[in-house]
């Protein structure tokens, strides 16, 4: 058993120790955002959070894990009460299959909780480690710019729902 | 649908009482009597009756439709359409995609004909209920229809009395044939057609909802891997499954001939169980791959069936000038980003499978020929997947699950392919081959055109069993079918291989080759994609040669008004001027297409910038100008189109399946490389000119020839070099500019 604390829980993993962490995540934990794409850490869409760093869960076992904090796309917000990050991709409709979305919102949650004003050419070169398939690349850069706006609204307005960090 | 009562349009006319007044009823007589009765339009031609599209019980309105959601966004816009024609909220209504027992058999979804042939059906089939419900509220009321008007789900009468549709529907009143012409909407009215609705898919995908077959969690699920061959025709010579059979959570293995899988409790549990085994396998492998780095004397050498699809002569015009032209194109790949997946379940004698298929009936039919059941013992349920761009593994995973579910009755099972198998093992977008040799006459008009193309079938979808892997690979094998050419006027290989453009003599032949030394199937815009980059470039290049700018040059050969506000769109948008001068090292290009010629028109004016030390290409900005008919949802179509560009893009810039004499060795993403960011584009406007009224167009591919054109020409005018053969990689460029 390992103790694994994601999306602010902890929880108890009957899994080996070198399972990846997209697995656990996957079966153990029931939770769908993260994203089986090339197990080789070449796509990005596997992408979550460790300790505030976006992290290719496919290629990070779970021995790795001991102590950290994962957050996953479903510990930011709901439907109901979305994140900053999750209104911008639900406002710029920046889908099409959708697959890849989820690692890309969490690559970019990583980058706006370090820096809440990057630049586009911050934004473009940190996503260049996802992929996407559907061309929804002008979307996604249109969202990311989006969240990061809403997140700054969102600090001046501490009870803003969903302002997940 | 099921156990339906056989009741149709007659008996319910004969037994409806005012309805017979009301709906149709010439129509109704007029196709009991003529012999050639015009069918009703869209899927509704074969799948006639109105409840196979619109159901009203106690659970709401429903919608059913036999197409696949594949990122498209089609759900919504059905939803759209059948919102607006039946006068419901958009909220109210439900829509059921793909499903062998609840659907219409819609065959594939592939084409660009979902909105064209399905929501075409859903809006007649919708305008229909609702003439049916306002007139059975006039009988119940003992009023005429034009008193009655509907709002929000119900009848409402002159005295605001409502009468909800849930209310007025009894029993099979919408089993009834559906009539060849419909009450439809005034598009000026409309509230919710034409409207950028957002999607209904995408709040579950940005939250973690459960929202593709991967998704899926069954009870008492397993995980299953497959071990492919390493190539081709490869035969399984030994596989020891002693040291598997130890694994912790192993479950089975399944071997039938050169099939071979294994299943497990738990998914990395699967993934160690599938590598095990990998390893206590051999295979005999026989080289059979052709040369890769000459496709063009490949394709050009293997025998062909050729058929002159265009021909026509016109002694009076005369060329003066002439040119020739090679155009190559590699074998490409789907590339899902989420590699195929399934799950099947054997249960009370029925195969379920869940699975991404763009083709639930079809790959029924598949899986029933190769378990050697009857069909109505396989149930096939789409559930939407990673965007698949055409015939990827959907298929295979669905054949596999199958193949491995029935080896453990009551199970689900749930196959997913890694990431080498996906690259490996889908069905590749077919090599192709374009030969152009156009004349100009002494005024710069082009006065003959001879087009030749090569290629493969680019369709092989499933069917028959044969068409999938784990039936061709298991010991009572089946044989892949005899390729055939997808007829014209769509075409495949040929597909937009007939000019657009009015020439006085002009020649295309279609060299069909039916040896498939790789495996290949539909790709995106089939053979489009090339014959419009060959078209396309041959037109700019022509232009040149005659001194004229290049969209006054396709403007002086098209007769299609629609084709040339597209254009004259697209390069006024643009800010395209006669003769202008990019900045160094950079180009302008455009390019034109209509679909299928019968599809969406779309017009692409780019701008690349070449980096002269590397030679490595970006495409700066890119004007798209679209008409595909009635636009449903103008945001869905800008998402297609800017999605097409840049998939586009990737493909023309960067994509070669690679191999071996025998093995493909394109595995993954690092010897598959395709667009990353920082090669995505400053801007992309796409700017639809809208039908009212006019028919649907399907556009899901109508950008993907264009874009390949206008970056082609783009880059021809920053380097000043010609390139032809695909990718316009960033070696190529270089070697090109150094030349």
């Amino acid at each position: 058993m390992t103790t694994l604390k994601v999306n602010g829980h902890d929880h108890e993993i009957d899994a080996d120790p070198d399972t990846p962490l997209l697995y656990v995540l996957r079966e153990e934990l029931k939770l769908n955002a993260a994203k089986f794409g090339c197990g080789l850490g070449q796509c990005g869409a596997c992408t979550v959070i460790v300790d505030g760093k976006a992290v290719l869960s496919c290629v990070t076992p779970l021995l790795l894990l001991k102590g950290k904090e994962v957050t996953t796309l479903e510990g930011l917000g709901t439907v109901e009460k979305p994140a900053p990050i999750q209104r911008a991709f639900m406002e710029e409709q920046a889908a099409q299959c959708g697959y890849c979305i989820a690692g890309m919102m969490m690559r970019a949650q990583a980058l706006l909780q370090r820096n809440s004003k990057p630049t586009d050419a911050q934004i473009r070169s940190e996503m260049q480690t996802n992929l996407c398939r559907c061309g929804t690349h002008m979307r996604i850069l249109r969202a990311v710019h989006r969240a990061a706006h809403l997140m700054d609204t969102a600090e001046l307005t501490p009870n803003r729902e969903g302002s997940a960090q | 649908m099921n156990g339906p009562v056989n009741l149709d349009r007659r008996q319910v006319l004969a037994g409806g009482g005012a309805l017979v007044v009301s709906f149709s009823l010439s129509d109704a007589f007029a196709q009991d009597h003529a012999a050639a009765a015009p069918k009703p339009p869209g899927s509704l031609a074969t799948s006639p009756y109105l409840d196979a599209w619109i159901r009203i019980d106690a659970d709401g309105i429903t919608v059913f439709t036999g197409k696949a959601e594949l990122g498209q966004g089609f759900k919504t816009a059905f939803q759209q359409i059948a919102a607006e024609e039946l006068d419901v909220s958009f909220a109210s209504l439900k829509v059921i995609t793909a499903d062998t027992l609840l659907t219409a058999d819609e065959g594939y979804t592939s084409g660009s004909q979902s909105t064209q042939y399905s929501g075409t059906a859903i809006q007649n089939a919708a305008a229909q209920v609702r003439e049916l419900l306002l007139a059975e509220a006039a009988r119940r009321l003992n009023m005429t229809v034009e008193n009655l008007r509907t709002e929000n789900g119900a009848v409402i009468a002159p005295d605001g009395q409502r009468l909800a549709y849930g209310d007025l529907v009894a029993d099979n009143m919408l089993h009834v044939q559906a009539q060849p012409k419909s009450k439809l909407k005034n598009p000026a009215t409309y509230k919710v057609m034409g409207q950028p609705v957002p999607r209904v898919d995408i709040p579950a995908k940005v939250t973690g909802g459960a929202a593709y077959v991967q998704d899926m969690r069954l009870p008492g699920m397993v995980h299953a891997r497959v071990i492919r061959p390493p190539s081709y025709g490869a035969q399984l010579t030994e596989c020891d499954t002693a040291a598997v059979e130890k694994l912790p959570g192993f479950v089975k293995v399944v071997r039938d001939g050169n099939f071979l899988a294994v299943v497990a409790r738990k998914e990395f549990q699967a993934i160690k169980a599938m590598k095990a085994l990998s390893k206590a396998t051999k295979w005999k492998e026989k080289p059979g791959l052709p040369r890769q780095d000459d496709l063009l004397s490949v394709l050009t050498g293997l025998k062909s069936k050729d058929t002159t699809i265009f021909q026509q002569s016109d002694a009076s015009a005369v060329g003066q000038k002439t040119i020739e032209a090679t155009f190559t194109r590699p074998y490409q790949a789907h590339g899902s980003i989420g590699p195929s997946c399934a799950i099947a379940q054997l249960a009370d004698g029925t195969m379920k499978v869940w699975t991404h298929t763009q083709g639930v009936y079809p790959d029924r039919q598949g899986i029933a020929e190769m378990l050697k059941v009857p069909l109505p013992s396989v149930r096939l349920i789409h559930v939407e997947g990673s965007g698949c761009y055409g015939h990827n593994g959907a298929d295979d995973a669905a054949a596999d699950a199958a193949l491995i579910a029935r080896e453990l009755p009551g199970i689900p099972v749930r196959v997913q392919w890694m990431r080498e198998q996906e690259h490996t093992w889908e069905p590749f977008g077919p090599a192709m081959v374009t030969r152009l040799k156009a004349s100009l006459d002494g005024n710069g008009k082009i006065a003959d055109w001879n087009f030749d193309v090569w290629t493969n079938t680019h369709s092989m979808r499933p069917g028959g069993a044969g068409s999938m892997l784990a039936a061709q690979h298991m010991a009572e094998s089946f044989a892949v079918p005899e390729p055939q050419p997808i007829p014209l006027p769509a075409g495949g290989g040929d597909r937009n291989a007939i000019p657009i453009y009015k020439f006085p003599n002009a020649k295309v032949v279609h060299h069909f080759i039916p040896e498939m030394p790789v495996r290949v199937s539909a790709m995106r815009a089939l053979g489009a994609y090339h014959n419009i980059f060959s078209i396309e470039s041959f037109m700019t290049e022509l232009a040149e040669l005659a001194g004229v700018d290049p969209v006054e040059f396709r403007l002086n050969h098209l007769e299609d008004k629609r084709g040339r506000e597209v254009i004259e769109k697209a390069a006024k948008e643009f800010g395209w001027q006669k003769g202008q001068k990019a900045l160094p090292d950079r180009g302008y290009g455009f390019a034109f297409a209509r679909y299928k010629s019968l599809a969406a028109y779309c017009a692409i004016a780019s701008e690349v910038e070449i980096n002269h030390e590397t030679g490595r290409p970006r495409l700066v900005r890119a004007v798209a100008a679209v008409d595909s008919g009635q636009v449903v949802n103008p945001d869905g179509l800008i998402n297609q189109v800017e999605g097409a560009i840049l998939q586009s893009m990737s493909w023309t810039f960067y994509e070669a399946v690679t191999f071996d004499d025998t093995r493909i060795t394109s595995t993954d993403w690092q010897t598959y490389p395709i667009l990353r960011f920082d090669a995505v584009p400053d801007k992309i406007d796409v700017h639809i000119i809208n039908r009212p009224g006019m028919p649907f167009l399907g556009s899901g591919e109508t950008g993907q020839g264009p874009a390949a054109a206008s970056l082609a020409n783009a880059v021809a005018s920053a380097t000043g070099r010609r390139l032809r053969d695909l990718p316009l990689t960033r070696k190529k460029i270089k070697d090109a500019i150094d030349a």
